[in-house]
């Protein structure tokens, strides 16, 4: 009975290292809008993310409220009036990397990756795929990758006033250093 | 034997269900669980640093400079000769300043007993939720006014401190949900000089404001300063009702108003309204606010 219960200690154990993960809690996202009346960039550097390096799984979680602006107004409506940060907090992103097993995470090897998942902003879901690189910088994974979205998929608003200076298709810088947990 | 079994039987389970746990278990779920409790400061309680013509708990960011210009204008009633009052204007210029994101500064002149004011306001507690939870903003305004009108009897011995006045206020709001804010302000204004021994320097009143949003870009705003009786005997006195919409335009705030009062600050919005609603003491105004960014704020990038 005792060898049977430690065994079973030992599998749980065994299990729990095998679930090899990569985390950060301060990933970089900024966004930029360009348009010829105005340049607007936000970045936000409390990102979350996680990668299984087992199966390639990733994920990521942001407050839009993390996200700094120059300008304090510009933050200001951006929660209030475009994102309603108060309505919906947090972005979300879920996806897997392409063709993981091809990827050893090894050191130094700097890997085209692509990333397919769904992201999450103002309520709104939709599939993403991104190209971005990945390499193992002394046992920490670095990963960087950039995309845009248009704003009108995300159901958000511009208002009129304003329409002119905020760009339709916004684009977004992603770095992630993560750690062994 | 039958004790181990089903001691053996429930080691089992607990296996099946921890491993099982683990497999299902969502990476999203997990960066959740894993996220450090954050504090939510509630923002954009009214849309400007006015709610109509005084103050709300609002104050500029830290290095942001708002400039804005306020008009009043004649009774609505005062016929077409007059345009509705539209010949009529008094003006109001003014400079605010945040020196941090909860002290602002400001110097301003108004047309009305051509009176310069200096302002000093700030904001001491900020309504919170999430890590810390605080039910709403308070905020605290005071003002040193210069009246530089010629004296009304030369002939007397005038002092300087005859032309000084002051207000404070204290703002206390609350932003209940993303639709409506209530603020609260007690308020005292003090005249060194007053018209008539009978009236008393130092007033006391109460004011109430609601700020209710329509449309992202658009607020409906409500303004009450009740002025608490026995205080004036020189002159009627009424108190003052606002109504005023907020349109925002980017980096502009522009609002509309009416209300039975021409003030522009405390000193004739609180003591010196003798309009009413009914006989159609009814006048027209106007802010319109813009905001530079001096000071450009930090971004910190890994």
């Amino acid at each position: 009975m005792k060898k049977l219960g430690i065994l079973l200690i030992m599998l749980v154990i065994s299990q729990h290292m095998q679930a090899q993960r990569y985390m950060t809690q301060n990933g970089v996202i900024s966004f930029f809008s360009s348009t010829p009346v105005e340049d607007i960039e936000a970045v936000n550097n409390q990102v979350s993310a996680v990668l299984n390096a087992e199966n390639g799984e990733i994920a990521a979680v942001l407050l839009m409220k993390a996200f700094s602006f120059e300008k304090a107004l510009m933050q200001e409506h951006f929660n209030e009036k475009f994102v309603e940060s108060e309505k919906y907090p947090k972005s979300t992103f879920k996806g897997r990397l392409e063709n993981f097993s091809e990827i050893q995470l090894k050191k130094g090897d700097e890997e085209e990756v692509v990333i397919k998942g769904s992201l999450t902003i103002h309520g709104v879901t939709k599939d993403i795929e991104v190209k971005g690189e990945l390499f193992n910088d002394n046992g920490i994974i670095d990963l960087q990758f950039a995309f845009q979205v248009q704003v009108a998929d995300y159901n958000i608003e511009i208002p009129g006033p304003v329409k002119e200076k905020i760009a339709k298709t916004i684009d977004i810088d992603a770095h992630f250093k993560m750690n062994k947990m | 034997m039958n004790m181990n079994k089903l001691t053996k039987f429930k080691l089992i389970c607990w296996l099946f269900i921890t491993v099982g746990g683990y497999a299902q278990d969502d990476l999203l779920d997990m960066l959740e669980e894993n996220q450090k409790p954050t504090t939510n400061f509630t923002f954009a309680t009214f849309k400007n640093t006015r709610l109509v013509s005084g103050h709300s708990i609002e104050t500029n960011a830290k290095g942001v400079l708002q400039f804005m210009i306020q008009h009043r204008f004649g009774t609505v009633n005062s016929g077409w000769r007059d345009l509705w009052g539209l010949d009529n204007s008094t003006i109001r210029i003014g400079l605010e300043y945040g020196i941090t994101d909860n002290l602002n500064v400001g110097l301003a002149r108004s047309s009305f007993l051509k009176t310069y004011d200096a302002m000093v306001k700030w904001r001491f507690l900020r309504q919170k939720s999430g890590a810390e939870n605080f039910p709403f903003t308070a905020t605290v305004v005071s003002s040193i006014y210069l009246n530089t009108t010629e004296w009304s009897d030369p002939e007397r011995e005038n002092f300087f401190s005859s032309r000084l006045s002051y207000h404070s206020a204290l703002l206390l709001a609350r932003k209940f949900n993303d639709k409506f804010s209530l603020q609260l302000m007690p308020t005292i204004v003090h005249n060194n000089l007053v018209e008539d021994t009978i009236d008393q320097n130092t007033v006391f009143s109460m004011g109430v404001g609601t700020s209710v949003k329509l449309t992202g870009s658009v607020r409906l705003n409500f303004e009450y300063y009740y002025l608490l009786p026995d205080q004036i005997f020189s002159r009627d006195t009424t108190n003052a009702l606002s109504i005023g919409f907020d349109i925002e335009t980017g980096g502009h705030v522009f609002q509309l108003h009416l209300s039975n009062s021409r003030g522009m600050n405390a000193l004739r919005l609180i003591n010196n309204t003798n309009g009413t609603w009914e006989n159609g003491d009814i006048f027209f105004g106007f802010n319109i606010s813009r905001v530079f960014n001096i000071v450009k704020r930090k971004q910190v990038k890994n």
